[in-house]
């Protein structure tokens, strides 16, 4: 409010009293008056509210519809591996290690993917190939999930289990540890093929965000590094990176966000297993939101259903504590700073 | 002038039509394994008397979910629910039609039906106990089959379903092992395989996966040309899945106590063991008796000329004797005043 210029006072009187005097005062232009200035804050500010009490109304919603599950199972859900509806026991272990496995699989191979793909379309590209090498990344980010679920299921674990699992377990039959992590009947299905369909499903989000920061990075004070005698990479690990490094972990962390989230692809690829008796991982196994998909529809009023709701609330959790600890180090990152300086 | 008076008019006739089209418009909802059959009913009764069948088709658990908010005319699902609980609601429940699960492979060089099985058998595969193709069990039932050294992927829904009801259930019938460790239900705790989401996901799956094995409705099994497995059943014939075979166990239910009968593993000797009909859920008493009464009528109708639309999409009609009882059976359905909702 104090910014905005109060209403009832004529600029032209402030500017010079002469003029009023000599011609009749001009038509008052049409401007919008206050009260419009407010209306318009007020609809800014209630289509913020209306978010943040969507937010708290999906949230309530969770924990009511989670009640039942909460008060039987408590903590202990987090780190109970049985789910079994028959019996009606259920734990979420499974399902969280799973979104777990899967999304930090995701991010380990998507994140210098994305790197290495934007560091080239703003550093080493030539100009006539960056524009359409940046709109086929983009593109990829408008492919339906279930189009990669299909195409994971169909084309891709075929070839995962053929040449990569196959060989792997050939090579480490025996060995402690190394031969667990790849066991498991041969299908190509499971948590690696979910971490990598999740993989390419995020690098074009993570790519587009770090090409768009870096892009903005200031030219002059990249040239004056070049200027200085710097190699390319050390500009972009001097310059560019620590310019744009709240830009970059944002893309990161909207990548890991989508990765979290994603159903449909993930449902094809991952087994949708409830037993967590290998670290293996070519293991089939289950996420969060792939047993929400599966068992939702079918699932009986009571506890089975709210223990879904708790899953449902789970992730909900692990999504916020993402946010806040990506909050966190940039807070953190920017008083690293402000000691140097 | 002419023309808003044409347009008032106009306007009073779609306001008189879409009166009519409400009265004459039911909703049900439920089961997706009946749904394609429903559907193609619905489209041709729709054109046979005008009346519209609106079928969601959401899935049984769902679907016993809206009737019981009354949001829907009938529910249908494909697990029969126990005639105390029905009491406890006020509904009945009877069935349509007829479905079997049949165990499907993948093994190259094996043709369809060259794999004989029994419950315990198959059983043991689902439990993990059998692991290998080439198990001294399955070479002892299969000799002479080229049944390859390698690892049995077993392949199972993931998401919860009818079909996965009657599947366990058989199991739970004939091989006391999965009884006592897993049991029965729409979901289980599945001790090993991958799952696939829908019927055409265990159908991708077992096309995808060599020496894999998986169950699907029969339907499935013959719009993809799947290599499906014999069973034996409970005369100790192995039999091959078919319309007939399918029959042959609802024939034998006793369907004169209660519609609730799960015809797994039921006596025959061509009866295959892995059948289960679909059933429509309604409330005794009907607060909206004209909606029931074009329920009704629009399943006296399919009973009547459905038959054929059924055995075009691979599901099996029920025998006469059994649509009879049904028949009689919706005299319990009534008005607010006690009165029968009429069927004619």
């Amino acid at each position: 409010m104090s910014s905005t210029l109060p209403a009832h006072e004529n600029p032209f009187e402030l500017a010079d009293g002469r003029v009023r005097e000599m011609t009749p005062p001009p038509a008052r232009p049409a401007r919008s008056g206050a009260w419009a200035d407010r209306l318009f804050g007020w609809a800014a500010k209630s289509a913020a509210i209306v978010t943040l009490g969507l937010l708290a109304g999906i949230l309530i919603a969770l924990v009511i519809g989670a009640w039942p599950a909460i008060e039987k199972y408590g903590l202990g859900f987090l780190t109970n591996s049985v789910w079994d509806p028959v019996a009606g026991e259920f734990g979420g272990l499974v399902m969280i290690y799973g979104t777990l496995a899967t999304s930090i699989i995701a991010l380990v191979i998507a994140v210098p993917v994305s790197f290495g793909i934007a560091l080239f379309l703003t550093e080493l590209s030539p100009a006539w190939l960056k524009r359409p090498l940046g709109t086929a990344i983009e593109l990829l980010a408008a492919v339906p999930s279930i189009v990669y679920g299909m195409w994971g299921l169909l084309v891709f674990s075929p070839v995962l289990a053929t040449y990569v699992q196959q060989p792997l377990q050939a090579l480490f039959a025996g060995v402690p540890y190394l031969g667990a992590l790849v066991s498991g009947p041969p299908v190509g299905i499971g948590i690696l093929s979910a971490g990598i369909i999740l993989a390419i499903m995020i690098i074009p989000f993570i790519a587009a965000v770090m090409r768009d920061v870096f892009d903005v990075t200031p030219p002059m004070l990249k040239e004056s590094a070049y200027a200085l005698g710097s190699t390319t990479w050390e500009v972009v690990s001097r310059v560019v990176l620590p310019y744009t490094k709240a830009g970059v972990i944002g893309g990161i962390m909207l990548g890991l966000g989508r990765a979290l989230g994603e159903t449909m692809a993930v449902t094809f690829v991952i087994g949708n297993f409830n037993q967590l008796d290998s670290l293996s991982l070519f293991q089939a196994a289950n996420s969060i939101t792939s047993a929400l998909a599966n068992e939702f529809a079918e699932a009986a009023t009571g506890l089975h259903q709210a223990a879904l709701m708790y899953l449902g609330l789970v992730l909900f959790f692990i999504t916020f504590v993402v946010l806040s600890l990506s909050k966190l180090l940039l807070a953190r990152l920017r008083r690293n700073e402000g000691g140097r300086a | 002038m002419k023309i808003s008076t044409r347009i008032a008019t106009i306007g009073l006739a779609g306001l008189c039509l879409s009166g009519l089209a409400a009265a004459q418009e039911v909703t049900g909802a439920g089961a997706t394994f009946p749904a394609p059959l429903y559907a193609k009913w619905a489209a041709d009764y729709n054109k046979a008397t005008g009346v519209r069948i609106n079928y969601q088709s959401v899935g049984s658990g769902a679907g016993i979910k809206q009737i019981d908010s009354k949001t829907v005319d009938f529910g249908a699902s494909d697990m029969p629910q126990k005639d105390e609980d029905l009491a406890k609601k006020g509904q009945m429940q009877f069935p349509t039609v007829i479905g079997g699960v049949v165990p499907v492979v993948n093994i190259k060089g094996v043709a369809p039906g060259q794999i004989k099985l029994t419950g315990q058998v198959l059983g043991d595969i689902y439990l993990g106990k059998i692991a290998k193709w080439s198990d001294p069990a399955l070479k002892a039932l299969n000799p002479g089959v080229p049944l390859p050294d390698a690892p049995i992927s077993v392949v199972r829904r993931a998401d919860g379903s009818g079909t996965t009801f009657i599947f366990t259930n058989y199991l739970s019938k004939v091989n006391p092992d999965w009884k006592a460790k897993v049991g029965e239900g729409t979901a289980v705790n599945w001790p090993t395989g991958a799952g696939g989401k829908g019927n055409e996901g265990v159908a991708a799956f077992v096309n995808r996966l060599p020496n894999s094995i998986g169950y699907v409705e029969y339907a499935y099994v013959k719009q993809n040309k799947m290599t499906y497995t014999q069973l034996k059943n409970r005369d100790g014939n192995f039999v091959h899945p078919s319309e007939a075979a399918f029959k042959g166990a609802a024939a034998g239910a006793d369907w004169d106590k209660s519609f609730y009968q799960i015809t797994t593993e039921q006596p025959g000797k061509d009866t295959w063991p892995i059948t289960n009909p679909t059933y429509i859920i309604m409330y005794k008493v009907q607060d909206k008796p004209a909606q029931a009464t074009q329920v009704l009528k629009f399943f006296e109708w399919a009973y009547k000329n459905g038959d054929k639309t059924a055995t075009d999409l691979d599901y099996v009609p029920l025998p006469a004797s059994v649509i009879a009882k049904i028949e009689q059976a919706w005299g319990q359905i009534k008005d607010g005043s006690g009165k029968q909702v009429a069927t004619k």
